[in-house]
C-alpha cells in the first residue's frame, strides 16, 4: 500500500492549522479581554496564566506557515502574496504582544501601562488580520497559471470584516474560558461574564457568516445541498451534525459560563467544538481545494521525495511534541492566583 | 515585476533578517551558558552561579521573546516577498525550514515556560533539564537554518524539474553541502562569542561601579576565558570558510578582496573603495603578494577578479568589501581582548584594570555588529543570486506592487524601532543593576509582586 503523501499533509497541516487557532486562539483572547479586567492584579494573573504556554502555541503557527511552505509550496506562494496585508498586520500585531509578555515586566512608570495596551492592542491586531486572512481566503483569490493575480486590497470587503469579528469574538470565548477554567474570585466571575457574552456574539456572527458565505459562493451552497428555495435534504442531513456540533458547543459554553455547579472546563470545551464545527464546515465546502476553487491540494503538493521526507520527521517529532507540549501544561495544570501561582 | 517593488523587498527582507540575526546569536550562546551556570551551580551549590543564573535567565526571557517574534516574521516573509523563490525552491529548502520548526521551535517553546516558571514546579533536575533542551534546541535550530543557507550558497545534490522547480535527488548532499561544517561552526562561535562579549561587557560594568563584586568577578573570567579559546579558534574556522569562498563563490571572494584583474600575485586590499562604475578601485591602500598568500596560500596563486564575471553577476562589491573588514577588524580586537585577559588574570590584576575593564564594555556589542557584517559579507557576496548561480534575486520576487511592499516596510520600521529599541534598554537597564541587585529588587519595588517573571524567576 502506498500512501497518499498530499493527501496525509493535508490532513497534517489542517490539524496544525486547528490546533493553533485553539491553543493560541485562548491566549490571544486573554490579551483582547486584558483592558477590561477590574485592576492591574488582575492583568498580572491573566498574563501568568498564559506567559509558559504562549510560545509554544505560536509555534503552530510557524508550523502552519513553515508547513505550507514545506508541503505546499504552489498554494503557499498564491496565499501570501495575496493576503499580503493582512499578512503584514498580523506579524506586526503578533511582534507588539509577544514582546509585550516580558517588555510589562520591565517597564516602570510610562512602560508598563503602555505594554499593557500594547499587549490588548497586539493581540486584537493579530486577530482581526486572522480574521481578514481566513475571509479573504474563504471568499476566494484570483489565480492565473500558478501565480496570483489580483489586487492588493482584495481581502478587504464587508464579508472578510464580518469574518474577522467572528474570530475576535470566538478567540474571545476561548480567552474567557481559559480564564474561568485558571483563575479564581472575581477574575473568575468575570470570565464567566466575558464568556457568555462572547458566545451569544459567536453565535450571531456565525450565523450570520454561515448564510453570507453561503450567498457568495453557489459552490459552497450546493455541497451543502442548500438552494434558494429548497434543500436538497439528501445531502444535507449527513451534514447537519457538523452546524449542530456548533449550536451544542455554543450552549456549553454559555451555560457552563452561566452555572455555578458547571465543570470548569466546559466553556473552554463548548468553544472548541464550535471552532470545529466551522472548521469541519469550512473542509465541506472547499476540500480538495487548498486555494478556495484555483488551485486544489495535489496541486499545490511539493514533491514526493520532500512530502516523504519531512512525512518520516513528523511521524517521529510530532508525536513527540504533543507530549511534551501536554506535559507542560500539565506541569503549569491548576488555578494561577495573584501571589500563589509560581511560589 | 517593478524595479521598486524589488528594491523595497529586498530592503525590507535585510532590515527585518538583520535585527532577527542579533536576537539569535544571542540566545544560542546565553542558553548554553545558562546551562553550564545552572549545571555548576547543580555541581557546587555555589549561591553565585545561582544568581549568576538568575540574572542571564532574566535578560534571556527578553532576548528569546525578541528572537521569537522576529523569526515568526522570516517564516513569512518568504512567502510575501519571495514568492517565487518559495515555490520553486520549497522542494529542496521547505524540509530543511519544517524541521527547524519541528525539531527545534518546539522543543525552545515548550521548555521555555518551564524555564522561565518553572523552579518550583518541577524540581532542581529536570529544571536544569529543560535549561539543557532549550540549548539543544537553539542549536537544532542553527544546523538546519544554516544547512538551508548553505545549500543556497552552493547547491548541490538537486535537479530542475518540468515545472522549474528545484528537487531533492540525494537528500545528504542537500543537507550537508560542501560549506555547512564550517559555516555551522563560524556561525555557532560566533554566537558563543557575541555572548561571552556581552557576560564580559555586562561584568566590566559592575566591577567598575562595585569593585570586587564576587558574582561579576566569576562572570568576566569565564567571558575572558571564552573569547581567549574561541577568538583566535573562530578566525582559524573563518579562514576555512573563505577558503571555501575562493573554490566556490569567487566572484564573492574577489568582491571581499577588492580584485578586479584575474592574476597571480595579488596585493592585499588594506581599505579599498571597489567601485562597480568604473570597475576598479578608486584608491586602495594595499600589502603586494599578500592577497594571492591570504586567498590561496601561494603568492603566485592565480586569483580570479571581478572583471572575469559580467558587471550583471558581479556583486556589490563596495559592501562586500566593508562588511568584511568589519567583521575582521573586530575579530582582532576579540582576540587582543582575550590575550590582553589572560595576562591581567595571571598578573592577578583582570578585575581593578580599569582601562581593560572600559575596553571590555565598549565590546560588548562588538559580536553582534561582527555578526550582522558576516551575514551581509555572505548574503550580499551571492547577489546578484538568491540561490547561487542558478536563481537569481529579481526573478525570485513576489507579483505584489511597489505600494504594498511600501506598507509592510514601514509597518515593520515602526514596529521594529520601537521592539528593538525598548527591548536592548531593558537589558541595559538590567546589567546596570546587575546580578545582585537585580535579584534582590525582584518582588519588592521594581515590579509587581506575583508578576508572571518576576515570580518565576525568584526562586
Amino acid at each position: 500500500m502506498t500512501l497518499d503523501l498530499p493527501l496525509v499533509w493535508a490532513g497534517l497541516l489542517a490539524l496544525a492549522v486547528l490546533l493553533y487557532v485553539l491553543l493560541d486562539g485562548f491566549d490571544l483572547g486573554v490579551g483582547i479581554l486584558f483592558p477590561f479586567a477590574g485592576s492591574d492584579k488582575d492583568r498580572d494573573v491573566m498574563m501568568a496564566s498564559i506567559a509558559p504556554v504562549w510560545d509554544g502555541n505560536e509555534t503552530w503557527l510557524v508550523l502552519g506557515g513553515g508547513g505550507l511552505m514545506a508541503a505546499f509550496p504552489g498554494a503557499y506562494a498564491i496565499l501570501m502574496p495575496a493576503l499580503y496585508l493582512p499578512v503584514t498586520f498580523m506579524l506586526a500585531g503578533l511582534i507588539l504582544r509577544g514582546v509585550a509578555f516580558e517588555f510589562r515586566l520591565h517597564g516602570r512608570n510610562r512602560g508598563k501601562p503602555f505594554w499593557t495596551w500594547a499587549f490588548a492592542g497586539g493581540s486584537l491586531l493579530a486577530t482581526l488580520s486572522q480574521g481578514l486572512v481566513l475571509g479573504g481566503f474563504i471568499q476566494g483569490i484570483k489565480v492565473e497559471g500558478d501565480h496570483f493575480a489580483g489586487g492588493p486590497l482584495d481581502w478587504a470587503t464587508p464579508y472578510s470584516l464580518a469574518v474577522a469579528l467572528g474570530l475576535v469574538a470566538g478567540y474571545v470565548l476561548l480567552g474567557a474560558g481559559w480564564l474561568v477554567l485558571k483563575t479564581e474570585d472575581a477574575l473568575h466571575g468575570l470570565g464567566r461574564l466575558w464568556a457568555m457574552r462572547a458566545s451569544v456574539a459567536v453565535a450571531a456572527i456565525l450565523a450570520m457568516v454561515s448564510i453570507a458565505t453561503l450567498l457568495i459562493h453557489p459552490l459552497i451552497a450546493i455541497r451543502w445541498g442548500i438552494g434558494a428555495h429548497q434543500i436538497d435534504f439528501p445531502r444535507f442531513l449527513p451534514l447537519l451534525p457538523i452546524p449542530l456540533m456548533g449550536a451544542v458547543g455554543l450552549l456549553m459554553a454559555y451555560a457552563g459560563a452561566r452555572s455555578d455547579t458547571a465543570h470548569p472546563h466546559t466553556p473552554m470545551v463548548g468553544a472548541a467544538l464550535a471552532f470545529l464545527s466551522g472548521y469541519l464546515g469550512l473542509a465541506v465546502g472547499f476540500l480538495p481545494f487548498i486555494v478556495p476553487y484555483a488551485m486544489t491540494y495535489e496541486e499545490a503538493a511539493s514533491t514526493p521525495g520532500a512530502l516523504k521526507l519531512i512525512l518520516i520527521g513528523a511521524a517521529i517529532l510530532l508525536p513527540v511534541t504533543l507530549a511534551y507540549s501536554a506535559w507542560v501544561y500539565w506541569v503549569f495544570r491548576g488555578k494561577v492566583g495573584a501571589d500563589a501561582g509560581y511560589h | 515585476m517593478h524595479l521598486d517593488a524589488i528594491l523595497l523587498a529586498r530592503l525590507q527582507f535585510a532590515f527585518t533578517i538583520a535585527w532577527h540575526i542579533i536576537f539569535p546569536s544571542f540566545t544560542i550562546g546565553l542558553a548554553s551558558y545558562l546551562a553550564v551556570l545552572e549545571g555548576l551551580w547543580l555541581a557546587t551549590k555555589r549561591e553565585s552561579f545561582h544568581t549568576l543564573y538568575r540574572f542571564w535567565l532574566k535578560i534571556f526571557a527578553i532576548s528569546f521573546g525578541m528572537g521569537v517574534v522576529s523569526g515568526v516574521v522570516m517564516s513569512y516573509e518568504f512567502g510575501t516577498n519571495w514568492s517565487v523563490f518559495s515555490a520553486k525552491a520549497s522542494p529542496v529548502l521547505g524540509p530543511l525550514l519544517a524541521f527547524e520548526v519541528m525539531a527545534a521551535f518546539f522543543l525552545e517553546a515548550s521548555f521555555l515556560g518551564v524555564m522561565l516558571f518553572g523552579a518550583k514546579k518541577v524540581g532542581p533536575g529536570l529544571h536544569f533539564l529543560a535549561t539543557c533542551v532549550v540549548a539543544l534546541g537553539t542549536l537544532v535550530s542553527a544546523f538546519f537554518i544554516i544547512s538551508a543557507n548553505s545549500w543556497m550558497q552552493h547547491p548541490v545534490g538537486f535537479e530542475i524539474d518540468a515545472r522549474g522547480r528545484f528537487v531533492a535527488v540525494d537528500w545528504l548532499q542537500v543537507i550537508f553541502s560542501p560549506t555547512f561544517p564550517a559555516r555551522l561552526a563560524h556561525m555557532v562561535l560566533a554566537a558563543y562569542l557575541s555572548t561571552a562579549l556581552m557576560v564580559g561587557a555586562a561584568s566590566a560594568w559592575r566591577l567598575l561601579r562595585q569593585p570586587r563584586q564576587p558574582e561579576s568577578n566569576i562572570a568576566l573570567r569565564m567571558a575572558v576565558g571564552m573569547a581567549l579559546i574561541v577568538a583566535p579558534l573562530q578566525l582559524l574556522i573563518g579562514d576555512v570558510s573563505g577558503k571555501l569562498v575562493g573554490e566556490y563563490q569567487p566572484a564573492k571572494l574577489a568582491a571581499i578582496e577588492g580584485f578586479w584583474e584575474t592574476k597571480g600575485h595579488q596585493a592585499f586590499n588594506l581599505v579599498a573603495w571597489p567601485d562597480r562604475a568604473v570597475q576598479a578601485n578608486r584608491f586602495a591602500v594595499s600589502i603586494p603578494e599578500l592577497g594571492s598568500l591570504i586567498t590561496h596560500g601561494a603568492a603566485d596563486a592565480v586569483v580570479p577578479g571581478l572583471k572575469a564575471f559580467a558587471p550583471k553577476d558581479q556583486p556589490p562589491a563596495a559592501v562586500v568589501f566593508w562588511a568584511f573588514r568589519i567583521m575582521v577588524g573586530l575579530g582582532l580586537l576579540m582576540i587582543l581582548q582575550g590575550v590582553v585577559g589572560l595576562v591581567l588574570w595571571l598578573m592577578k590584576r583582570l578585575e581593578t584594570a580599569s582601562l581593560y575593564l572600559w575596553f571590555s564594555v565598549a565590546m560588548g556589542p562588538a559580536g553582534f555588529v561582527a555578526v550582522v557584517a558576516g551575514w551581509a559579507t555572505a548574503e550580499v557576496g551571492r547577489q546578484p543570486y538568491v540561490i547561487y548561480g542558478q536563481l537569481r534575486t529579481v526573478d525570485a520576487v513576489s507579483p505584489v506592487g511597489a505600494a504594498s511592499v511600501s506598507v509592510s516596510l514601514l509597518t515593520f520600521v515602526v514596529v521594529y524601532a520601537l521592539v528593538f529599541c525598548v527591548g536592548p534598554l531593558y537589558i541595559v537597564r538590567l546589567i546596570a543593576e546587575g546580578p545582585v541587585k537585580a535579584d534582590i529588587g525582584e518582588g519588592s519595588m521594581s515590579r509587581a509582586p506575583g508578576s508572571a517573571l518576576g515570580a518565576g524567576v525568584e526562586q
